[in-house]
């Protein structure tokens, strides 16, 4: 026997959470599936970036959206998410990069995008008073800033369910299927059946969207992140260089985030990580010497967490190219934590509307597929 | 002085110089296989043997014969050629038995054919209410003190919990002078029941009479409450008073130190960062790791032998360090195997060794209200988070330690959940009515002890790495 509901989310990140709480609040019923727990794999152990910041331009109208919804985070959720906005700085340590910077500010405000600012080696000194004196500028976006992961992907889960949503954690998602105009998918024992599926399994979409026919050049990765021991204050806004992989965030209980990009391998099937110490060793040299404050400090943790990164480096978000009823919404690659309360509302009045106002079209899945609707 | 390891690669690297490692290092290099024993400590010996070539304490009854066995382990290793290094903290390893250890403030990476675990016990939490106060440590952490420096209190000084290292500290401290004003004895009366049916085999194996002695030398020195139900330190900034129920009776006492023991429990950080599965025990109350007859874990290559194999005691320990680096012969050097002890023969060494255990486990099962706290008593000291706090987080949808860490962060400070572990594994199953099995431990990272950001800095970059990092 199948229950019947509005909507199949399979995936508890960031993603599958928000929009799950998006269709409830346009009145439908959805379950949730996630094979884990919310916030498992790369939602919940990201380094919490709220970054508008150096995106890909196809996905900065979804990624303004989402910073609206940042911002006003504790109406939505009732819970602070420990958001904070302190801006988050790119910087130049040479003059090439900030060349580089110039143009890149000077396009994105031909197009009509006034988030990023250029500043120079005064604004970035008093932004980021303990960088090295060398770097001679670079982009601030003022209203980015940063969450804490784990709590926002809990609070979206959290949210949902009080307003409708059924969940099932630790169970995975199987036997994906379409019949009689409804999607089925076995939970466990139990079956659902809706009229709407959404594919947000993170590293485990592509396997999904491929299953459906809907192959898409994905691949899984592991970005790694470290934490530091407390340090005494000393900076307010996430830092991300131009040239290097680095990220670079002091939380206000002294613990220092630093990131980047640099990969683990992951070992999907077990859930499993295994760090690379000797690209972290290149992070820990970055950091010493731009920020020589941080010499001292000690490493506490160094962990990387699983998800889906798409060969062009943007997300597939919007409705499938081959089936009615579904959608995608995956392969944030390395940055859809700050797209996650957009990426959900848009995705339910993709589902709930047909359309959206805010503009997506370059994320669908059919640049990879001539549709065939 | 700092040395750095002699090769990048090893056919065994052996982690932690207690019995069980000593034990395996000795065995695997007299079989002619390249082994590095990497051990944190200034000296061999671990926790039971500490400081067992330097210890200032030179007449032997103080600190006990079972002590002195350590000085034959640590000749039979020296006479091999095991290559060793002190002061080594390892600080990762991985299920490619890649291993990351710093040595003398500068960190090196090694590769290993076959790795063994001998990274023994820790204590186990005793969460009472002031057990963060200044004058409240725990009784190994006494011992130490006492066999490294030969240190001993002289103020007024409570012991309390239960266990046979709380016997032998006391029996220790009063020889050297030092001074025990009471014994708080927290084993449960009905523990002497459960333990009755093992108690043949406790007749018979050696811990008996030692331990038996042991405590009528005690209890001939110091006056020993016994059945205590309720515990708990108080003073402002400072230890002041311990207050304690026995019989029903409350009873408060002036103390400057307060020494908590209630067993110890398989330090499984580094193995647990490894990968290796782990369950739950439900008579020794903590994770094990799932292991084989000889010892070997759920990741290829990896062994764990002594008390991180499950508490086994100093005896066990080295048997099982045997049996272990025997399986690491027989896999790298098969030929050379048969020259060593039967199998056969030390898995009998090992069940001589471990009789008596059971007894002693049901025994000093530490109590439900010792291990489990309520109110405002701290669980986790990194980030000052009660149980209160627990409860509450499990309330709004917290299901097991890794979600609670969203809503509190323990076991995210320096000490890795080493202090609060177990107890968050056991409050939160208590809470939701679960197993300790169901609700799980946190999953452990490495560095599983800090490292500076300058050390890690520092390690050497070559062509290679620099290649492989433009992959990313």
């Amino acid at each position: 026997m199948s229950q019947n509901v509005d909507a199949i989310v399979v995936g508890g990140g960031i993603h599958g959470c928000s929009t799950a709480l998006h269709l409830c609040l346009a009145g439908m019923k959805p379950v949730l599936i996630e094979k884990d727990y919310a916030g498992r794999h790369a939602s919940g152990v990201n380094a919490g970036g709220v970054r508008q910041l150096a995106r890909h331009v196809p996905e900065i109208p979804l990624s303004i959206r989402s910073m609206g919804i940042w911002e006003k985070i504790t109406d939505l959720l009732d819970d602070d998410c420990s958001f904070e906005s302190y801006g988050q700085v790119l910087v130049a340590e040479n003059e090439e990069e900030l060349a580089v910077c110039r143009a890149r500010v000077a396009e994105l405000n031909a197009l009509g995008f006034t988030h990023e600012e250029l500043i120079d080696a005064t604004e970035l000194r008093r932004l980021v008073p303990a960088v090295a004196e060398t770097c001679p500028g670079g982009v601030v976006s003022r209203r980015d800033g940063a969450a804490n992961p784990a709590q926002t992907t809990t609070a979206f889960r959290r949210k949902a369910e009080q307003l409708g949503a059924t969940v099932r954690e630790g169970v995975a998602a199987g036997n994906i299927r379409q019949s009689g105009g409804l999607w089925h998918v076995d939970v466990g024992t139990e079956t659902f059946a809706a009229p709407v599926l959404v594919n947000a399994a993170g590293a485990w979409a592509g396997n999904i969207a491929a299953a459906l026919g809907e192959p898409v050049p994905v691949e899984t990765v592991a970005p790694m992140l470290m934490i530091t021991s407390r340090v005494p204050h000393f900076i307010d806004p996430v830092v991300i260089l131009r040239g290097r992989k680095l990220s670079f965030k002091q939380f206000s209980n002294g613990t220092v985030l630093i990131g980047g990009g640099h990969l683990a391998t992951p070992y999907q099937d077990r859930n499993e990580t295994v760090l690379d110490w000797k690209s972290l060793a290149i992070s820990a040299r970055t950091v010493f010497e731009l920020f020589p404050v941080m010499r001292s400090a000690t490493i506490v943790r160094a962990w990387a967490g699983i998800e889906a990164k798409m060969k062009d480096d943007i997300p597939v978000f919007g409705p499938s190219s081959r089936h009615k009823g579904l959608y995608h919404q995956f392969g944030f690659s390395l940055h859809g934590f700050q797209l996650g309360p957009g990426a959900g509302a848009v995705m339910a009045e993709l589902i709930v509307n047909g359309g959206t106002q805010t503009r997506v079209g370059d994320l669908g899945i059919d640049r990879f597929h001539p549709s065939t609707l | 002085m700092t040395v750095a390891p002699k090769r990048e690669a090893y056919d065994v690297v052996v982690i932690g110089a207690g019995p069980a490692g000593l034990a395996a290092a000795a065995t695997s290099a007299e079989a002619g296989l390249s082994t590095l024993l990497l051990d944190e400590n200034i000296g061999p010996g671990g926790q039971v043997f500490r400081a067992i070539s330097s210890t200032p304490v030179t007449d032997r009854n103080q600190l006990g014969a079972d002590y002195w066995v350590g000085a034959d382990l640590v000749q039979s290793l020296r006479a091999s050629r095991a290559e060793i290094i002190h002061r080594a903290t390892v600080w990762s390893l991985d299920r490619n038995l890649e291993i990351a250890v710093s040595i003398g403030g500068a960190s090196a990476f090694l590769k290993a054919q076959r790795v063994i675990l001998a990274t023994g016990a820790l204590e186990r939490p005793f969460p009472i209410p002031g057990w963060t106060l200044p004058g409240v440590m725990t009784a190994g952490a006494a011992q130490t003190m006492l066999k490294s420096s030969a240190l001993v209190p002289d103020g007024r000084t409570v012991i309390a919990g239960q266990g046979p290292l709380l016997w032998l500290l006391a029996a220790q401290i009063l020889r050297l002078g030092g001074r025990i004003d009471r014994i708080l004895d927290t084993t449960e009366r009905g523990n002497y029941f459960a333990a009755l049916p093992h108690a043949f085999a406790f007749l018979t194996s050696p811990y008996f009479t030692k331990g038996l002695s042991m405590m009528r030398e005690v209890k001939a020195k110091v006056q020993v409450v016994s059945g205590v139900t309720e515990l708990s330190a108080s003073g402002d900034g400072q230890l002041a008073n311990v207050s304690y129920v026995a019989g029903g009776k409350r009873e408060t006492i002036p103390a400057d130190l307060l020494l908590l023991h209630q067993g110890v429990v398989p330090n499984v950080n580094l193995a647990m960062a490894a990968g290796i599965e782990h369950r739950w025990d439900d008579l020794q109350l903590c994770w094990s790791p799932v292991l084989d007859a000889s010892g070997n874990s759920s990741v290829a290559g990896i062994a764990i032998a002594g008390d991180g194999a499950g508490i086994g005691g100093a005896n066990a320990a080295v048997v099982r360090g045997r049996i272990a680096a025997r399986a690491a012969v027989e896999a790298l050097a098969p030929a050379v195997a048969t020259k060593l002890a039967p199998m056969a023969t030390l898995r009998a060494d090992l069940a001589k060794a471990e009789r008596g255990r059971v007894f002693l486990d049901t025994l000093f099962r530490p109590a439900p209200q010792f291990r489990i706290p309520t109110g405002d008593t701290i669980v986790c000291r990194c980030e000052e988070v009660t149980a209160k706090d627990v409860l509450d987080a499990v309330a709004i949808g917290a299901t097991g330690p890794n979600q609670l860490k969203a809503y509190r962060r323990t076991g995210m400070g320096p000490c890795q959940g080493r202090l609060c572990g177990l107890t968050v594994t056991e409050l939160m199953a208590q809470a939701r009515g679960k197993t300790a099995q169901e609700i799980g431990y946190y999953r452990l990272r490495a560095p599983v002890k800090p490292i500076t950001l300058a050390e890690l800095a520092a390690v050497p970059k070559s062509e290679a790495d620099v290649k492989a990092v433009v992959r990313g």
